[in-house]
């Protein structure tokens, strides 16, 4: 489902589904002050937003367990906020779009992310 | 038109997280648990998600238009440089943390999951420092 919601947004909108350029850029406008252009952007970020919504007229929501402290969100927040951006990309961006079109930019970038992911996790699982 | 494509195609998305188990954080943390109770689930989720995305972004590199009208607008650069890599490392370290890319949190929000609200606050705050502070750092110097 992922990957169609890529391809209809390329296809039919002519832009990359990439998560944090999608809300990086949409919360560019808002600081600066002006919305305008950010349509896009933010009716995919309200389809986002809305999905769990839609999802529950069929089904209820599968479960979502927390794995850290409130702290510990909020630092998580942070570094995926600046990860996100110095990169210019996540795991849709640079994981699905990136990696569909072949790139070796975000071949790059997943492969730094990956590592990074299974190293801390092995820390927090098993070293701390 | 682009406004209605990337609302439905935003849901689809967020429909497709939430059925892949991306809203998960426990589930995102036991497929980053690589040395530990291994669920390689995830990968199948971002697998499938690029073999559909492969055949769309074929037929994208071969238009001029995209439905809509509007030119297809996918980036052309090719470097891979410090800033790319150190983006994917802190990236990836607050994913394997809180156990939540962007996407995701996002559509957890929209549930009403408390601990996705946090992460998205503390995600826009780090968003805004990178913006503020710290898109100079990498900032190439002017060409003589």
């Amino acid at each position: 489902m992922i990957g169609l919601s890529a391809t209809l947004l390329v296809l039919g909108a002519g832009r990359i589904a990439g998560i944090a350029g999608i809300v990086g850029g949409a919360f560019q406008g808002l600081v600066r002050g002006s919305l305008q252009g950010q349509g896009v952007r933010l009716a995919f970020i309200a389809g986002m937003v809305l999905a769990p919504t839609l999802w529950q007229w069929v089904k209820p929501l599968p479960e979502s367990v927390n794995v850290a402290s409130t702290g510990a969100l909020l630092l998580a927040g942070l570094l995926v906020g600046v990860g996100v951006r110095m990169g210019n990309g996540c795991t849709s961006g640079h994981g699905v779009c990136g990696l569909s079109r072949f790139s070796m930019r975000s071949l790059a970038n997943v492969m730094a992310f990956m590592g990074a992911g299974f190293v801390v996790v092995y820390l927090i699982k098993h070293l701390l | 038109m682009n406004i209605l494509i990337a609302l439905l195609s935003g849901s689809i998305f967020g429909i497709g997280l939430i059925a892949g188990g991306m809203t998960n954080p426990a589930k995102v943390q036991g497929f980053l648990d690589l040395f530990g109770l291994w669920d390689p689930s995830l990968a199948l989720v971002m697998g499938g998600a690029i073999a559909v995305g492969t055949v769309g972004f074929w037929r994208a590199g071969r238009r001029e238009r995209a439905w809509s009208g509007d030119t297809i607008d996918i980036p052309k650069s090719r470097v891979i440089d410090t800033r790319l890599v150190l983006g994917g490392l802190l990236f990836g370290a607050g994913w394997g943390i809180g156990g939540f890319c962007p996407g995701p949190a996002l559509t957890a929000l929209g549930a009403g999951f408390m601990p996705a609200v946090w992460f998205v606050l503390a995600m826009l705050a780090g968003m805004w420092v990178h913006d503020r502070f710290l898109s100079t750092l990498f900032a190439k110097p002017p060409a003589p």
